[in-house]
């Protein structure tokens, strides 16, 4: 008020404000800053023009020529409909989301319509163009039908199941060919395992942090044992045991699709993780609100289910997607173990006759790939925890 | 309800409706399922082994080993030393890795982390950029960038770099000037070893003298004494003799050799753990609520008084146990060796099973010598831990 | 009421399951060995009908009428091809071969990163001298060489899969040795590949005997018998090395190319062959004459298979046979309607060998005709016209002095 009042305020010197004041405060404000401005101008310098370099000069022959290998693996040709359908409806959901619930569901969906019109410039055969191109109107098309029928209630169950569709789409029910999960490949075989990893670690977790939590003495032992031996040992111990020890735990003439057994290797292993996750939520709820659902005459299992894990779990959800992130990060070491996901696929490429050694090309393109995906999900999981609040109450 | 007492009145209570006895029940049963499913694989296994070789026993283990190691931190003859050796020399590399990767990586992620917070605009944005990238790839293709696009691409071992103080770098490895050791090293170290004592007498001695510039400083004083005492031995008797590395034949003869495999995994783990470190410190100093170093410093403590006194006990409480978390990572992600052939005990064992088919065995000691890893270094941050959670009251 | 309830649910409840874990684990502890003939007879009616649609649209089609024309007693070829009609004395296909045939494809692990012996292409597809034989024997069972599912497999896990059944026959440039036709439980089949441990260095380094490579670096792949052998060499001559494992081809190659390495050592045709395509110079390097080991790459199977285990014999021969009776991919229409009789007994034209084995007769015929001889699946994946350029060596026919003796085929 005052302030105001005063007449003939004097302007701030030039050297504070606008583009001289920014550069003056935040790069050159001591002597030492100076320093470390001009340091950190070199590392960038090097940096940028050792990357423009090799981007321009390479010839990223073996990245084109293999591309679809990158992106289904061996998945008959003739199939390949059905993958293109799976990420059609992902990405009618995700205009529909995006109407409905904006926040991440916009973002993610406008980082799926800037890929596909980025790779509608990128020289696809016709065909390939025509089904991005489709993909861009799904997603204006799913926008449309958020916006108008609002119907939010519909959009939870679509989501949840398309899951279980797009899986027997793309493994064959009825009359559709079966496609053996061991043909799967590059990137969707790395989204497949992810998903599947995630999608059954999260309850068997759940159930461990609560067996852990046990009054039962013999759950909780074993909870712990169980819980304590894989955080013990590394993930690649876990995956060979499964390809390796597995066959010969089942009856004979009995086998199980190798990716399969990735499957339950990476939810054996990440179920470990999340239970102390879980765990970390549930002693977050105070004694008391136990105490009052069981006094309102709810018992155990009803405390459990209704009061305490929608609140702990709630509590997790930042943790939660970093595990997954994790998850989806770790899914590479399955090429070790011989199967083709996108890292398996980059080293079969650079072993082609034609393409023998390009390892540079191959691994830093998929190194993009899962940099694309994982600063997606925890951009997301950063929205998610402003949008809920988490911390704040 | 105390006790189920013979007499008619406690037929209100049937067994099966007793809590207690239920409760009992249900864990018998857990059990009984638990033990039946171990039993089903196990019989399973033991068939499925019959049928492709001999019984479980680790008597292959005092068989020659037969198959030579590129890093042998002990000496090692694959004639007549057994596979346990070999199994003891992927242990002791893998330590190797795990410590030197502890150390460097809390120290990057100290700086990084920091450095995030700088006032320093672009100081600050390259350290983001850096954990972005770091925690979003997968460590495995960081692995083959660092082995593959970097570490190959040294100079071949005859056009060596030379740096001052006889470095060679080499795709060969970094070939280090180090010592070799005469008969009166183990005097020397008896020396070295009764200059603690002395120095600790010191030190007891310093603490109870006035003179501040004495006591404030007697742990660098006690520590000067003891550098005095084992130099002053160390010219007597000359224990070591220096070796400098120099190329003879195809590789470096004398000095210490770090390998490129080595190398890469060592910058690999490094890079990849400290982009979290960073995020832990950074987190770390942010929980440090301002006011409280705005009122250390209205009580008179320098700045770094305020930093060394507040600021570092308060974030080290909340840093230490997600830091931990990070160490047991590293050590877990050392397992990754096998991708770029650093003969840890992960890749050690993995030859040893290929060699004598003895799968189950081999899968058991590397989980065992994992635990043990795993254990350890929880133990010891525990510790750590303890003394800084002293300060909460 | 309902805590009664609830507790008496759960006993039973967790009884139900307990007795449903047990009664799954009783009867699949003992192998129902007695009851497979009968399954295989249940389930061999509704196979037939599968295959024709595939014969019929493959250029074999006509042979199989050439066959039943010319002498066919049994006129066995009218069915499909894989099932032998009943009243014929042929065998019945059971254990491996009918899990095969009633599966309609064959499960073949592969190496997958090895240019010449298994790659994956771009399409999906795998080419290699591996793949074909993969293929000959899809051919010889299914008349279709698209009818195989290629598995890659890494050093460590090539055995496990055999052991378990996940794959029918293991095709992955692997050494047959004793201990893993024993200890491991494999049965090897006729080597598809003979060759030689050898060592490749840099020609400038001037060294022409093993003791001149005395203090060097030696890139080796890890858990393969070239490993074992190298340690055992170098250390019974009492020569210093370093060695550096590697578990895969493509980076032992690159590390080599760079430097990391001095020398490496593998199988000779391995090594001429990624010195062909994956070093930058490739007049740089030379494989040095010494032969450190004998290096027989074949097929494996699971043990205790005969039958499975012949069918997969007997089409390695068959291609060594027809380079022998000079039968190619081009002619082999030609020699089964106009070839002396050894030659049409060994395509089908005469005789029950296909059905002997539980096979169609022509299978022989299949297999040279959608595959070819051993000449030409060489040539085409390792020979002179590919990147490789690797020499046949020992891999010629007997009558060349080479080591391919098939036995006879009658």
């Amino acid at each position: 008020m005052q302030s105001q009042t005063i007449p003939d305020t004097l302007k701030p010197p030039a050297t504070s404000v606008g583009v001289l004041g920014w550069l003056r405060k935040n790069l050159f404000s001591t002597w030492f800053n100076a320093l470390l401005t001009f340091f950190a101008l070199y590392v960038i310098y090097v940096l940028v023009s050792g990357v423009w370099n090799f981007v321009v000069t390479t010839d990223w022959g073996v990245i084109t020529a293999n591309l679809r290998l990158f992106m289904v693996g061996r998945y008959p040709m003739e199939q390949t409909w059905r993958v293109q359908a799976s990420v059609s409806l992902f990405a009618f959901l995700l205009g529909a989301s995006w109407a409905i619930w904006r926040g991440i569901a916009r973002s993610a969906a406008i980082l799926l319509a800037a890929v596909f019109f980025t790779a509608l410039v990128l020289p696809f055969a016709l065909n390939d163009r025509l089904w991005m191109a489709g993909n861009l109107a799904l997603i204006g098309v799913g926008f449309a039908a958020g916006y108008f029928t609002r119907a939010r209630r519909v959009l939870v169950w679509a989501w949840l199941a398309s899951l279980p569709i797009i899986a027997l789409l793309l493994y064959g029910v009825g009359g559709l060919p079966r496609v053996a999960t061991d043909l799967w490949g590059g990137l969707l075989l790395t989204l497949a395992l992810s998903v599947v990893g995630i999608a059954a670690s999260f309850p068997l977790g759940v159930l461990l942090a609560v067996g852990r939590q046990s009054t039962y003495p013999a759950m909780r032992v074993f909870c712990i044992g169980y819980i304590e031996l894989v955080r013990g040992v590394p993930l690649i111990t876990v995956l060979f045991m499964m390809q390796i020890m597995l066959p010969l735990f089942l009856p004979e003439g009995v086998t199980v699709e190798s990716v399969v057994r990735a499957m339950v290797a990476f939810v054996l292993f990440t179920a470990a993780y999340v239970a102390e996750v879980v765990r970390g939520g549930l002693q977050a709820i105070p004694r008391g609100q136990m105490e009052a659902a069981r006094a309102l005459g709810l018992n155990g299992i009803l405390t459990l289910l209704l009061i305490v894990l929608p609140q702990a779990l709630r509590l997790t959800i930042p943790a939660m997607v970093g595990q997954f992130i994790s998850l989806f990060k770790d899914t590479s070491l399955v090429a070790i173990v011989g199967l083709l996901d996108l890292a398996g696929i980059a080293s079969a490429a650079a072993n082609q006759p034609d393409f023998l050694g390009r390892q540079a090309e191959v691994y830093l393109f998929i190194a993009l790939i899962y940099f694309v995906f994982s600063t997606a999900m925890s951009y997301g999981s950063r929205r998610l925890e402003k949008t809920l609040g988490v911390g704040e109450r | 309800m105390t006790s189920p007492a013979p007499s008619s009145v406690s037929r209100a209570v049937p067994f099966y409706r007793d809590v207690r006895v239920l409760r009992i029940l249900a864990q018998i049963v857990f059990v009984a399922l638990i033990l039946l499913f171990f039993w089903y694989l196990l019989n399973n296994m033991t068939r499925g082994l019959s049928r492709v070789s001999g019984a479980f026993s680790f008597a292959f283990l005092d068989n020659a080993a037969s198959f030579a190691l590129s890093e042998t931190p002990l000496p090692y003859d694959p004639a007549t030393d057994s596979y346990l050796i070999a199994f003891l020399i992927g242990v002791l590399n893998t330590l190797r890795v795990v410590v030197a990767g502890i150390a460097l990586a809390t120290l990057l992620g100290l700086v990084a982390g920091i450095a995030q917070l700088s006032s320093n605009w672009l100081v600050s944005k390259i350290a983001q950029v850096y954990v972005e990238i770091f925690r979003n790839t997968p460590l495995l293709i960081q692995l083959f960038v660092w082995y593959f696009i970097g570490v190959l691409s040294l100079p071949r071992v005859r056009d060596s770099l030379a740096l001052p103080g006889s470095i060679y770098l080499s795709n060969r490895g970094l070939a280090l000037p180090w010592f070799t050791t005469n008969e009166t090293f183990t005097l020397w170290l008896i020396v070295a070893f009764a200059a603690i004592a002395v120095a600790g007498v010191a030190y007891w001695l310093l603490g109870r003298v006035k003179t501040p510039l004495l006591y404030e400083w007697r742990g660098v004083w006690a520590f000067l004494v003891w550098l005095a005492l084992a130099l002053g031995a160390a010219v007597a008797l000359s224990p070591v003799t220096p070796s400098l590395p120099e190329i003879r034949g195809f590789n470096f003869q004398n000095g210490l050799m770090l390998s490129p495999e080595y190398a890469a995994l060592l910058l690999g783990l490094v890079f990849y753990t400290g982009a979290f470190i960073a995020d832990i410190v950074r987190a770390g100093i942010l929980a440090v609520p301002r006011g409280i170093i705005e009122a250390s410093r209205a009580l008179g403590l320098t700045y770094v008084q305020a930093l060394r006194l507040i600021v570092i006990p308060l974030a080290l409480r909340v840093i230490i146990p997600p830091l931990t978390n990070q160490y047991l990572n590293l050590a877990k992600n050392s397992s990754l060796a096998i991708a770029i052939g650093y003969a840890d005990v992960f890749y050690v064992s993995n030859t040893i099973f290929n060699q004598t088919g003895q799968t189950l065995q081999v899968i058991l000691m590397i989980m065992g010598a994992y635990l043990i890893i795993s254990l350890t270094l929880s133990a010891i941050m525990n510790v750590v831990n303890a003394r800084f959670k002293l300060v909460e009251r | 009421m309902k805590r009664d309830f609830r507790g008496f649910a759960l006993l039973v409840v967790v009884a139900v399951v307990a007795f449903a874990i047990g009664a799954c684990a009783g009867p699949i502890t003992t192998v129902p060995t007695a009851a497979q003939p009968t399954q295989a007879q249940a389930t061999a009616a509704p196979q037939p009908t599968a295959p024709p649609p595939t014969a019929a649209a493959q250029p074999t089609a006509a042979p199989t009428q050439v066959a039943q024309a010319t002498a066919a007693p049994t006129q066995a070829p009218s069915g499909g091809p894989t099932k032998p009609p009943p009243t014929s004395a042929a065998a019945v296909a059971t254990g491996r071969l009918k899990t095969v045939l009633d599966r309609g494809n064959l499960i073949c692990g592969v190496n997958g990163q090895l240019a010449g012996f298994s790659v994956l292409e771009s399409d999906g597809s795998y080419s290699g001298i591996d793949a074909e034989f993969c293929r000959a024997v899809a051919a010889a069972l299914f008349n279709d060489v698209s009818k195989v599912e290629y598995r890659p497999l890494t050093t460590q896990n090539r055995f496990a899969a055999v052991q378990s059944g996940e794959v029918d026959v293991l095709m992955r440039n692997t050494t047959f040795t004793l201990n893993r036709d024993t200890a491991v439980g494999l049965e090897f089949l006729p080597t598809t590949f003979f060759d030689g441990g050898g060592i490749l260095v840099e020609k400038s380094l001037n060294a022409t005997k093993l003791e001149d490579l005395a203090g060097a670096t030696i890139c080796v792949l890890s858990g393969t018998t070239n490993e074992q052998v190298l340690t055992d060499t170098f250390n019974s001559r009492k020569i210093q090395f370093t060695p550096l494992t590697f578990p895969e081809a493509n980076a032992l190659y690159k590390a080599l190319d760079e430097g990391r390495c001095d020398a490496a050592t593998s199988d000779k045709s391995q090594l001429a062959g990624q010195r062909a395509s994956i070093l930058s110079k490739p007049d740089d390097w030379v494989i040095m004459d010494a032969t450190l080991s004998k290096e027989p790459l074949g097929p494996a199977v699971l043990q205790n298979d005969a039958q499975w285990a012949d069918v997969v014999r007997w089409v390695i021969y068959a291609t060594w046979y027809a380079e022998e009776l000079g039968v190619t991919k081009a002619n082999v229409d030609d020699k089964l309607a106009n070839g002396d009789t050894n030659t049409k007994r060994f395509l089908g034209g005469t005789g029950s060998l296909g059905k002997d084995m539980g096979l169609s007769p022509d299978a022989f015929y299949r297999a040279i005709k959608l595959v070819g001889n051993y000449g030409e699946i060489f040539d085409k994946t390792l020979g002179p016209n590919t990147k490789f350029k690797v020499p046949r060596g020992l891999n010629v026919p007997y009558t060349q002095g080479g080591l391919q003796y098939s036995p006879p085929f009658r």
